[in-house]
């Protein structure tokens, strides 16, 4: 039953990829021109002479003297041997260009779903079970104030504050030495020492939310029937919220997986450029800034795949946790 | 003392933030050790409040103020007092699901969906006795057994949304008897259940209760089921005792008004025909005032002709199940065909699942059959309703009105009074503003609602109320035929004689024709002319109301009518009977009734307007033997 359900789940994954890279080519492709042209435009801007020949040459070398579905199986093909295109503008495969930095922006999004998590979840139980009290009051209000400040003003003052009461530098992912420089234990302990920054001022709002959310949930859950029969058996109150409610109200905490790990990446890039973090959030600005197509395209995908895998996860993780999604799934739907 | 549970003068009442609310005022009353008593009321009365004091599961804005719950162990012989202990001790606890149980009244939302039933219940028995894991499950087992399972070791490992209502009451009550406790305390443990199914239950508790050597506090409002189940009773209205006794003397010689004026309020079998229910607040329908029908019935018109000719109407639904990775069929109407007089009211019985909701909309047209004709005859021509379009389609929704079952959710919470019962005439564009309002007005009158409430809104109103603002928006186009969906299931005892009464009237006053479908015999019988019972899809048999309570023909209609508790002690339950029917199952039905696809069935005449669905080519005679 449960490995029908995970076949079926992967295999709907297929043709939603398949869509989305067919939008993904498609809007990067949308301005009028192409890399080339701004280019020559440009440089014509600057007064420089335009040797045209050569733009033909490279026009042809990268194709996008072909037509537009030619071009997208192409890119397609290309990325399905590990080939993500030629970026334009830094004139180096799509690969090396992202490097080190798509792994940051990895560690960046995983520990702040981390923090995220270990955060909101105790904070949005304690003021769901103690609702109206003044420790639910007090950290709704700091929820509400996280919820409010956007992530790059957060950034700002942390910034600031740092420099103005401690005279440290605090942007950045790591050490200035350390960048572009091959992985050593320093600068592990230079990247580790400078992640609490973006962790903070990228998983504030999230945390506020998931603590809303939380909370709104339990509430719910804990007026229930059932929750009233399991105490009619006499079990103690711990016991009783931890097996049934909070079981209950598990299950959105779960489907925002898919949700967050995109919402780390995409909605972190204002902050990135704000604190200057080594991370894919300022080249994606840059490349779709500059029609570079290629590297525009595979960032664009790549967040498209997170967000899919994400739902795949906790889809995944609700089946085990939800018989009713597992033994039920579809069925009077 | 020799009591098991005495309640001394309680008095509960709930801190909210518009006030205090005393919700029991002084209640005493007393189990003995192995009897049954029941608790009586209507909603409101306080009665759930007095168990879960017991249970010292009151809400957090619940208080005891006074008063004493004395417990009596049997096994240890103290005695505690409930109302003294703090909600959460380890002592209350050990009472709560050790030696006082509960059964909740809504089976589908007392057990979590995210558990077995094996483990819910064996939880109790780890919590409460030393057992080991293994132990546990095998007496977990045992007890399902004994609740009904038939098949236990598998039950353990199901999930309730996997079972059926009836199956899930079972687990609960399974749930609540597994430590042997010396109090079952058992709130409206049939109220969501059909009635064939509610016999099965009540049988279940009585006999485990024997087995168990247990006490039974029954909390119910239906009296009927009182009847069949307690030796004493306790009647409370507004959070005060009203009479306490034994069981013959509260149905014979009921001293209290309230209690006399309850035991008129509610439909029983063997009414006389002129005999009408007495609800404890009455309502006339004021039709001075009332406009003349907008479709006055031409000079032509043929007033024999049924109303509403059905005829062969099926229709299917295909369920698709993704873990399964197939999909079925129901048949949710099967080749059903039936007339409606002219004026007459027929009621249409079945259990929940039968398909009366199905064919009512189909009848509305609110959903299209896959076989079949519906005509609708407004005095002028047939309307075959399959084909109506357009204008024709919007005429014909003027003369057919549907009262819904739920009055709570069938009312715009963000719309006025005024709104409500306006909105008819603004979609079909009748009258202007002002006669729209005075002819609300008119209809606030007729359904005995003071005209001042119309710029309220309905959370303002009682479920009673509510109905009666439903039933006015119904009437607002003044159609021929309404058909009311289960219009009283949700009310209480006395609000429901309120309105089958003002249903009747308005039924006499303004000619109107009702199907009313329910699935309460008792009801039926006294609002209805004739009765079509279905089961399974399928009409099995449609009678002018007395002979199909005088002599039921289908082993179905037999079951059915057995199966209602009637509330008089003269009259109880033939429970060894009903274990032994399985009638709402097609396939047991024995000869000529036998459903079987080869050998098709169809209603044939028994006697005059008494048909009954039986095999192709059986003589009535037949059935008499």
């Amino acid at each position: 039953m449960m490995l029908r359900y995970v076949f079926r789940r992967v295999l709907m994954m297929i043709p939603t990829l398949i869509v989305i890279s067919v939008l993904v080519f498609t809007i990067i492709q949308l301005p009028p021109g192409d890399y080339l042209t701004t280019m020559v435009n440009e440089l014509q801007a600057q007064g420089e002479n335009v040797n045209q020949e050569r733009v033909a040459y490279l026009r042809e070398q990268y194709g996008l003297d072909r037509s537009g579905v030619e071009q997208y199986f192409h890119w397609v093909w290309g990325m399905l041997h590990g080939d993500m295109g030629h970026s334009f503008e830094h004139d180096k495969p799509v690969n090396e260009v992202v490097g080190d930095r798509m792994y940051l922006t990895m560690l960046v999004a995983f520990v702040t779903t981390l923090f995220v998590y270990v955060m909101s979840f105790p904070i949005g139980v304690y003021s769901a079970v103690r609702q109206y009290s003044i420790g639910d009051f007090t950290l709704s209000f700091i929820g509400f104030i996280g919820l409010a400040t956007p992530n790059f003003l957060l950034a700002l003052v942390l910034m600031y504050m740092a420099k103005a009461y401690f005279g440290t530098d605090i942007g950045g992912l790591m050490d200035a030495q350390y960048i572009d420089q091959p992985w050593t234990t320093d600068k592990v302990m230079s990247v580790l020492a400078h992640l609490w920054v973006p962790v903070l001022v990228i998983g504030t709002s999230g945390t506020a939310g998931m603590i809303r959310r939380l909370r709104a949930n339990l509430l719910d859950e804990l007026h229930k029937q059932y929750v009233v029969t399991a105490k009619a058996k006499g079990l103690g109150p711990i016991k009783v919220l931890v097996k049934y409610p909070l079981r209950m109200a598990l299950n959105p905490f779960i489907a925002d997986i898919g949700n967050l790990l995109p919402e780390m990446i995409s909605g972190a890039v204002i902050v990135s450029v704000v604190l200057g973090l080594e991370t894919t959030g300022p080249m994606l600005l840059k490349a779709l800034q500059s029609q570079d197509m290629y590297l525009a395209g595979s960032f664009l995908m790549f967040i498209s795949l997170l967000t899919v895998f994400g739902t795949l996860i906790s889809d995944l993780a609700l089946a085990v946790l939800d018989p009713r999604i597992r033994l039920d799934g579809g069925r009077n739907r | 003392m020799s009591d098991l549970l005495t309640v001394k003068d309680l008095r509960v009442s709930f801190r909210l933030p518009e006030g205090v609310i005393e919700a029991v005022k002084g209640v005493s009353f007393s189990v003995a050790p192995g009897a049954s008593v029941a608790l009586v009321g209507e909603s409101g009365s306080g009665k759930s409040v007095i168990s879960q004091a017991i249970m010292g599961l009151l809400p957090k804005a619940g208080v005891i103020d006074s008063g004493e719950i004395l417990f009596r162990d049997p096994e240890t012989g103290q005695t505690v007092d409930i109302a003294a202990l703090h909600r959460d001790s380890a002592h209350m606890r050990s009472i709560r699901g050790g030696r006082i149980s509960v059964i909740f009244p809504e089976p589908s939302t007392s057990l979590s969906a995210l558990h077995t039933i094996g483990d819910q219940i064996s939880e109790a028995l780890r919590l409460h006795r030393s057992v080991g894991n293994a132990e546990a499950l095998e007496l977990t087992r045992d007890i399902l057994h004994l609740a009904g399972f038939a098949d236990a070791r598998r039950a353990l490992k199901t999930y309730p949304f996997e079972l059926s209502g009836g199956l899930r009451q079972r687990a609960m009550i399974a749930m609540a008897l597994v430590c042997h406790p010396a109090l079952l305390i058992a709130d409206e443990p049939t109220t969501a259940l059909d009635v064939t199914i509610q016999a099965q239950i009540l049988k279940q508790i009585r006999d485990l209760q024997q087995e168990l050597k247990m006490a039974l506090l029954l909390i119910t409002h239906d009296l009927g089921v009182v009847a069949n189940m307690a030796e004493e009773v306790v009647v409370v209205y507004h959070g005060e005792l009203m009479e306490a006794g034994t069981l013959d003397h509260i149905f014979r010689q009921p001293s209290h008004p309230y209690l006399q004026a309850l035991l008129k309020a509610v439909p029983r079998f063997g009414m006389r025909p002129d005999e009408r229910l007495v609800p404890i607040r009455e309502i006339r329908p004021n039709t001075d005032n009332l406009h003349t029908p907008k479709h006055p019935l031409p000079a032509t018109a043929d007033l024999d002709k049924p109303i509403l000719i059905v005829r062969n109407i099926r229709k299917q639904f295909r369920i698709r199940s993704a873990s399964a990775g197939s999909a079925s069929n129901i048949l949710a109407v099967d080749n059903v065909s039936f007339d409606i007089k002219r004026g007459e009211c027929l009621g249409l019985v079945g259990e929940s699942g039968c398909g009366k909701t199905t064919l009512s909309k189909i009848l509305m047209r609110a959903l299209d059959p896959d076989e079949g004709s519906v005509s609708f005859y407004d005095g002028h021509r047939d309307m075959d309703l399959a084909s109506l379009k357009g204008q024709d389609l919007l005429d014909f929704r003027q003369r057919m009105q549907f009262v819904f079952q739920d009055p709570f959710s069938s009312l715009n919470p963000r719309m006025t009074i005024l709104d409500i019962i306006t909105e008819p005439l603004v979609i079909h564009g009748i009258g202007t503003h002002q006669e729209r309002q005075s002819l609300a007005r008119e209809l606030m009158e007729l359904v005995g609602l003071d005209v001042r409430y119309l710029q309220r809104y309905p959370h303002s109103f009682s479920g009673g109320q509510r109905q009666r603002i439903g039933i006015a928006r119904a009437l607002a186009l003044s159609p021929d035929l309404i058909i009311c969906d289960e219009p009283v299931s949700a009310l209480d005892v006395s609000v429901q004689a309120q309105i089958l009464n003002l249903l009747k009237d308005l039924q006499a006053q303004l000619g109107l024709t009702y199907l009313f479908v329910s699935h309460n015999l008792a009801v039926v019988d006294y609002i209805a002319d004739r009765i079509a019972v279905m089961c399974r899809g399928q009409l099995v048999e449609i009678a002018p109301k007395a002979q199909l309570f005088s002599r039921p023909l289908h082993p179905y209609t037999q079951t059915l009518l057995s199966a209602v508790p009637d509330p008089n002690p003269d009259h109880l339950l033939d429970f060894e009977r009903l274990m032994l029917d399985r009638a709402s199952c097609p396939e047991d039905w024995p000869m000529p009734f036998t459903h079987h696809p080869d050998a098709p069935a169809s209603l044939i005449e028994f006697e005059k307007g008494h048909f009954v669905r039986v095999v192709a080519g059986t003589r009535p005679e037949e059935l008499v033997a």
